[in-house]
C-alpha cells in the first residue's frame, strides 16, 4: 500500500513539476521549453513502438507512420483549410488505417525477420512521399502549416489560437498528449488487452492454442502504435511547420525504438525515461556536438553489455502494473475467465 | 536489353557476395549483423586509403580491407555478441546491440574520415562490347573476383573441416556441441568470415561507385532484402536474392525515374512476403 503510496506522489510530484514548476522557471529560456517539447512528443511516438515490443515485434518502421500523420496534417491544413484539432485525431486514424493494411501481411513475420521488414518499411514509405509529385510536392516537402487554431465548441473557445510566441502552448499540449499516452498504455497494459499481448510475446502458438486470435490482436496492437505515431507526426508537422520526405528516417525509426528499450520494455514509463534522457543529454552534451551520435552509439552499446533490462530495472518503480506475477490479475479479473483464456477459446479447438 | 541483362548480372554477383556475409553471420549467430553495410563502408575506405592517401597497390589494400574488417568482426563476437547472447532473456538484446555495432562503427568513420565521397580509380582501363551492351573492365573484374571469392567461401564450407563445423553449427549448435566442436571459436570465425565478405565487397566496388561514412545504412537495407527474398540463413537463397535484386534494380534504373525503382521494389517485396514469409529456399520454423 504505501509503495502505491510513494508512486502516487512521484507522479503527482513529477505533475506539479511539468505543468507549473517548469514553465515559470523556464519562461524566460523558449529554447529549454523546445527541448522539452521535444523529448516528451518523442516519448509520445516511442511509446507507439513500446506497443508492438508488447507483442514481442521489434518494429523499426515507425518514422513511417510519424511521417504519415505530419503529411496528411500539413496537407489537410493547408490545402482544405481543416482545423489542426481535427486534422490531429486524423492523422492518427490514417495512419492506423495504413498500418492495419500494411501490417496484416508483414505481422506475420517474426523476430528478425519482421525488424528486416519494417525498417524496409519507414524506406518504402519515405520514398512514395519523395515520388508524390504534386500531392506531396517530392523533395521540397510542404511548409508553411498552419499553427494550431483555436478550438471552440458551441461558441466556447476551449483552446485559444497558437500565436507563435512563446512555445508554451506547444507544451502544455505535448505535456497533455504524453499524459493521454501514458494512461493509454497503461490501460492497455493492466487490462485483458494487455495480458493478451503478453501471452503473444511469450509464445505465440500456445497463445493461439488457447484461443487467441493471434492474427487480430497482432494487428491491433500495431495499429495502436501506428495510430500514436500518426498522433505524434500531426504535432510536429504543426510544431516545426513544415514536412518533408527527410524529416523521419531509418536513423529516426531506430531511436524510437532506442528509446523504448534504454528505459527498459517491461516498464510503461520506458520510452518516455529514453527519450527524455538521449534528448535532454544531447542538448547537455552541446560542446561534443561532433561526437554526440558517438556517444549514442557507445551507450547503446553499453547498456546491452551491462543493463540489458533498461535504466528503470534499476528501480523497482514502474514495474509494478507489468511485471506482477499472474496471481494479482486473477484475484482482481472482474470477467468470469481467467486471463489468458480469453471467453473466445472455442475458437481454438478447430 | 542486352544493358540491363550484363548490368543485372554484374550488380548479382556483387550483391550476392554481400547477401552471403549477412546469411552465414545469421545462419551460425541468429543475429542479423546490422552493421554488415557499415562494414561494406569501411572495406571501401580503407581501400581507399590504402590506395589513394598511402599509395599501396590496390590488390595489397584489398587485402588489407579484408583482413581488417575480418578483425573487427571477429572482436564484435569476442567482446559483445558472446557477452550479450549469454545474458539477454529477450531475443531482442541482440538485435539492439547490433544496432548499436552499426551506429559505432558509422559515427567512427565519420569522425575519422568525414563526410566526402570517396572514391578509387579503377584497377584497369578499357571496355567490352558484348552485342550491343557495354561492359567496363574493371567491372568485370570486380565481378570477376567477386564471383571467385563466392566460389572459394562455397568451396570451404563444403569441402573442409571447419566449413562443415560451421555448417552443422547452422543446423543445430546443441548437437555440435556434443560433437566436440568448440563453438566459441567457430562463432568467432562465422563473425569474421561474415565480415570479410562486406568488407571485400566494399573493397571491390570501391573502384564503380564511390563511397561515403553514412552510406552504411542503405546498404544494409539491400543486403535485408536479398536475405528476406531467398531466405534467411540459406546460402543458396542468399545467391538467388542477390540476383533477384541485382536484375530488379538493372531492369528498374532503366525503365523508371530514380527512386521511384526502389518504391516499387519495396513494394513487390511487401506482397512477396505475405505470400511466402520465409522467402524462396527459407525454412519455415
Amino acid at each position: 500500500m504505501s509503495r502505491k503510496r510513494t508512486t502516487a506522489a512521484i507522479l503527482v510530484g513529477l505533475l506539479v513539476v511539468f505543468l507549473v514548476v517548469i514553465p515559470v522557471a523556464l519562461r524566460d529560456a523558449p529554447y529549454m521549453i523546445n527541448v522539452l517539447i521535444n523529448s516528451a512528443m518523442l516519448s509520445v511516438i516511442g511509446a507507439g513502438v513500446w506497443v508492438t515490443f508488447a507483442i514481442g515485434r521489434i518494429n523499426i518502421s515507425q518514422g513511417a507512420f510519424a511521417m504519415i500523420g505530419g503529411y496528411v496534417t500539413a496537407i489537410l491544413s493547408t490545402r482544405y483549410g481543416v482545423s489542426f484539432w481535427l486534422c490531429l485525431p486524423l492523422a492518427g486514424l490514417i495512419a492506423a488505417a495504413i498500418g492495419v493494411l500494411v501490417g496484416l501481411p508483414i505481422l506475420r513475420l517474426r523476430g528478425v525477420y519482421f525488424s528486416m521488414i519494417s525498417l524496409s518499411l519507414t524506406e518504402a514509405i519515405r520514398l512514395a512521399f519523395l515520388n508524390g509529385g504534386q500531392f506531396t510536392h517530392g523533395a521540397s516537402g510542404i511548409v508553411n502549416v498552419p499553427r494550431p487554431d483555436a478550438l471552440t465548441l458551441f461558441g466556447v473557445t476551449l483552446i485559444p489560437a497558437f500565436d507563435g510566441a512563446s512555445p508554451l502552448p506547444y507544451y502544455y499540449l505535448a505535456i497533455a498528449l504524453l499524459i493521454l499516452t501514458l494512461l493509454t498504455l497503461w490501460r492497455i497494459s493492466t487490462s485483458r488487452l494487455g495480458w493478451t499481448f503478453r501471452s503473444m510475446r511469450m509464445n505465440e502458438e500456445l497463445a493461439a492454442s488457447v484461443g487467441v486470435n493471434v492474427a487480430k490482436y497482432r494487428v491491433i496492437a500495431f495499429g495502436i502504435c501506428c495510430f500514436i505515431g500518426g498522433v505524434g507526426g500531426a504535432f510536429f508537422a504543426a510544431f516545426h511547420q513544415n514536412i518533408y520526405p527527410a524529416t523521419y528516417t531509418v536513423s529516426d525509426s531506430m531511436s524510437f525504438m532506442v528509446f523504448c528499450f534504454l528505459g527498459g520494455l517491461d516498464y510503461i514509463a520506458g520510452p518516455v525515461v529514453g527519450a527524455f534522457l538521449l534528448t535532454i543529454s544531447f542538448e547537455v552534451l552541446q560542446p561534443l556536438q561532433q561526437y554526440q551520435p558517438l556517444i549514442y552509439a557507445m551507450l547503446m552499446i553499453g547498456f546491452m553489455l551491462w543493463l540489458p533490462n533498461g535504466i528503470l530495472s534499476l528501480t523497482s518503480w514502474g514495474s509494478e502494473a507489468v511485471n506482477r506475477a499472474p496471481e494479482t490479475p486473477l484475484a482482481s479479473a472482474t470477467s468470469p475467465a481467467a486471463p489468458g483464456t480469453p471467453s473466445a477459446a472455442p475458437k481454438g479447438e478447430a | 536489353m542486352n544493358q540491363m541483362l550484363v548490368n543485372g548480372i554484374v550488380l548479382g554477383t556483387i550483391y550476392a557476395l554481400i547477401a552471403l556475409g549477412l546469411t552465414l553471420i545469421f545462419s551460425i549467430m541468429r543475429v542479423v549483423n546490422f552493421a554488415h553495410g557499415q562494414m561494406y563502408m569501411l572495406g571501401g575506405f580503407i581501400v581507399y586509403y590504402g590506395t589513394v592517401v598511402y599509395g599501396l597497390n590496390y590488390f595489397v589494400a584489398l587485402l588489407l580491407a579484408i583482413v581488417l574488417v575480418a578483425a573487427i568482426g571477429a572482436l564484435f563476437e569476442i567482446f559483445l555478441f558472446r557477452r550479450v547472447l549469454r545474458i539477454a532473456k529477450r531475443e531482442e538484446n541482440s538485435m539492439l546491440l547490433a544496432v548499436g555495432t552499426a551506429l559505432l562503427l558509422e559515427n567512427l568513420a565519420l569522425v575519422a574520415f568525414g563526410e566526402k565521397q570517396r572514391g578509387v580509380p579503377p584497377v584497369v582501363e578499357g571496355v567490352f562490347e558484348i552485342g550491343d551492351a557495354y561492359l567496363p573492365a574493371s567491372r568485370l573484374l570486380v565481378m570477376g573476383m567477386a564471383a571467385l571469392m563466392i566460389v572459394g567461401l562455397l568451396l570451404f564450407v563444403q569441402y573442409t573441416r571447419p566449413g562443415r563445423a560451421l555448417r552443422a553449427i547452422a543446423q543445430d549448435k546443441e548437437v555440435t556441441y556434443l560433437q566436440g566442436v568448440n563453438i566459441n571459436r567457430m562463432s568467432v570465425l562465422g563473425f569474421a568470415l561474415g565480415a570479410a565478405l562486406a568488407g571485400a565487397a566494399g573493397g571491390l566496388l570501391v573502384t564503380v561507385f564511390a563511397v561515403n561514412a553514412g552510406m552504411g545504412t542503405a546498404v544494409s537495407v539491400k543486403a535485408f532484402l536479398m536475405v528476406m527474398i531467398g531466405g534467411a540463413g540459406v546460402t543458396a537463397g542468399a545467391i538467388l536474392g542477390a540476383f533477384a535484386l541485382g536484375f530488379a534494380e538493372a531492369i528498374g534504373y532503366e525503365i523508371f525515374p530514380g527512386s521511384l525503382t526502389y518504391l516499387i521494389i519495396f513494394v513487390a517485396i511487401i506482397v512477396f512476403l505475405a505470400i511466402r514469409p520465409q522467402g524462396i529456399m527459407g525454412r519455415t520454423s
